[in-house]
């Protein structure tokens, strides 16, 4: 029996120690005087590399908690229900932030006089549909979605969307799964704008869309390179770093940029409207817009680069790789996916449906 | 049954072969390495999101297997109605969609002075672990031969002697299982898990779950190889204690 009651009572404290010990360690460091604190990032794992945050702690002192989430609207969830604060940094995409923005009380209004070198962006990443004024938001990375087609399977090259709707393609495609990313490609295919609103344009690429099913295998947006490599798709449509990964593992696999032009998704880094640790997010900006920390993330993560000044840091495989370091001819061809407003019912209906059929 | 059995292991098999693969790709096979555990083990991101996945697992099996046991104890001295009616309402963490209870607990959170983190995801993962604590505990319950207890009382021992002498001992293998099942529970949940992260502390699950913008490497598979063994070493305790415990009440049957 007493050892019964000593098991109960340690159980009980241990579980009371250990609920004051975390509690302990959870108030926020805010405006603590002693040492410079902490900073609290939010966004994919791996975004910012972890090469890139060791050496920011260690040059800086500060202490970074890197929490993740897996894709934009759960970070949206997650900064709203803290009501624009716990979080410092986020990393996310065009898109969202105009909703950001738009439900208000969510971002900060960046001080440029304390960003030194935010001028290192490229100009024409700044100024952007989801933020004209810069007011919230540094450009980190950008994405676009390319061609990509295994030359062992198929006896023809692609080169545009078009040569997507090819009926020797049948049931080998593996494609992004999003409903900006298949309508947008299908728009441009028709000549359209990839942000086209107009409902009989709409039901235009819809039936269109149909046509191309037959020569689906796969949607996927987190791995489609597996489907190029392992042989279950001959051609698809992926992010650069994706791409990459395709032609770095089997040879046979080429790349082509769509004539009819890209769709451009940039990444941002934004500033919580309640931040807790402001000067330590400010230290965090400079610290990435510097061209050699800038340069640092590129290499690692192979998502482009829009800071002219990390050009001369740039590792010779990242330059070397078009389907990440796009020549600028390219580029210029690309279209921004903008917030779509009342049309996004629209596109979510078509997807929904031509996914369904 | 020899069919299911291998449709259920296959993709767990694959998943470790996989963590000997030499190619970051899991489309091609080249050849064997354990780089990815010497990765795994270096990588300090996966690591503190390891511990806060222990932490809370083993807090909230901690509390819920003190609540699940005092509440399933409770349970008997109630009338048969009102026993059903609270035994419904204990048991629904279990059906209500996990989604939904991620929601409401996000809702209540951001209502509450409490902070997002560890304190947030050990009370909801207590939430849902009381149910398996309250089902292994009546399971012991309902087995016990109430002439034993009514033989103690007939001896003059009070209601607290004749828990702590003879329904705790008892009841105690029911007690293990559900706290043990807890812990499982809580390692492997992201639906909840994800609404309740602070800038902090991270899951392991949660984590994995935002690698796949990067491409997820073999390293995963290794983690995912050693959380296996984690769980078949929990599952195999469980396993043990029961049978093992049913023998010993057989025996004391028989005498």
């Amino acid at each position: 029996m007493n050892n019964v009651k000593k098991i109960i009572s340690i159980v009980l404290a241990a579980v009371m120690l250990s609920l004051t010990a975390c509690s302990n360690d959870n108030p926020g460091y805010a405006g603590s005087d002693d040492g410079p604190g902490e900073l609290n990032i939010l966004t994919w794992a791996g975004y910012v590399p972890d090469e890139v945050v060791a050496a920011f702690e260690e040059e800086t002192g500060i202490k970074v908690n890197y929490a993740t989430a897996d894709d934009n609207e759960s970070m949206f969830a997650k900064l709203q229900a803290a009501n624009g604060g716990e979080y410092d940094i986020l990393i996310v995409s065009d898109y969202i932030i105009s909703a950001m923005i738009e439900e208000g009380g969510m971002l900060k209004a960046l001080d440029k006089e304390k960003i030194s070198n935010f001028d290192n962006i490229d100009p024409d990443m700044q100024g952007q549909f989801y933020d004209p004024e810069d007011k919230y938001t540094i450009p980190y990375a950008f994405a676009c979605a390319l061609l990509v087609y295994d030359t062992a399977a198929i006896d023809f090259e692609i080169t545009s969307y078009e040569d997507l709707w090819n009926p020797a393609l049948e049931n080998s495609l593996v494609l992004l799964d999003g409903d900006r990313d298949i309508i947008g490609l299908t728009l441009q295919s028709l000549g359209y704008s990839l942000n086209e609103t107009d409902p009989v344009r709409l039901e235009e690429a819809k039936e269109k869309m149909l046509a191309l099913k037959p020569n689906v295998v796969a949607f996927d947006a987190n791995s489609p390179h597996n489907a190029i490599i392992s042989g279950d798709a001959k051609a698809g449509y992926m992010f650069g770093s994706q791409a990459t990964e395709a032609v770095l593992a089997k040879d046979t696999v080429k790349f082509a940029f769509p004539e009819e032009g890209m769709g451009l998704y940039i990444d941002n880094v934004v500033m919580a409207a309640n931040a807790p640790n402001e000067e330590n997010a400010y230290t965090f900006l400079e610290y990435i817009l510097e061209g050699e920390n800038s340069a640092a993330i590129s290499n690692a993560t192979n998502y482009p680069n829009c800071n002219l000044a990390a050009k001369d840091y740039l590792s010779e495989e990242y330059l070397a790789n078009e389907m990440v370091n796009m020549p600028a001819s390219v580029l210029a061809k690309s279209e921004s996916y903008a917030d779509l407003g009342d049309a996004r019912t629209l596109y979510s209906r078509i997807w929904v449906e031509f996914k369904s059929e | 049954m020899a069919l299911v059995l291998v449709f259920l292991y296959i993709p767990i098999v694959l998943v470790v072969v996989y963590s000997f693969n030499n190619s970051p790709n899991s489309a091609v096979w080249e050849g064997l390495t354990f780089k990815w555990y010497g990765q795994m083990l270096s990588d300090g991101n996966l690591k503190a999101s390891f511990y806060v996945s222990v932490k809370v697992a083993l807090l909230s099996a901690a509390i819920s297997s003190v609540i699940g046991t005092v509440g399933a104890v409770s349970l008997g001295s109630l009338n048969k109605k009102l026993r059903s009616l609270i035994t419904g309402l204990a048991y629904a963490p279990l059906i209500v969609p996990e989604v939904i209870m991620g929601v409401a607990l996000l809702l209540f959170l951001s209502l509450s002075p409490l902070s997002f983190g560890v304190p947030a995801m050990v009370i909801a993962h207590s939430t849902f672990c009381i149910p398996y604590v309250m089902i292994m505990v009546n399971i012991r319950l309902s087995a016990i031969d109430s002439s034993i207890i009514e033989a103690a009382r007939d001896l003059g021992a009070g209601k607290m002697k004749v828990f702590t002498t003879i329904t705790l001992p008892l009841i105690a293998p029911g007690i293990v299982t559900g706290s043990l099942l807890a812990v499982a529970m809580s390692m492997d949940d992201v639906i909840i898990s994800f609404f309740l992260t602070g800038p902090r502390d991270t899951t392991l699950p949660v984590r994995i779950y935002s690698m796949l913008k990067l491409g997820v490497t073999p390293e995963v598979n290794a983690l995912c190889t050693i959380l296996l063994l984690f769980t078949f070493g929990i599952v195999g305790i469980i396993q043990l204690t029961t049978i093992s415990k049913t023998r010993k009440n057989r025996t004391i049957r028989k005498k």
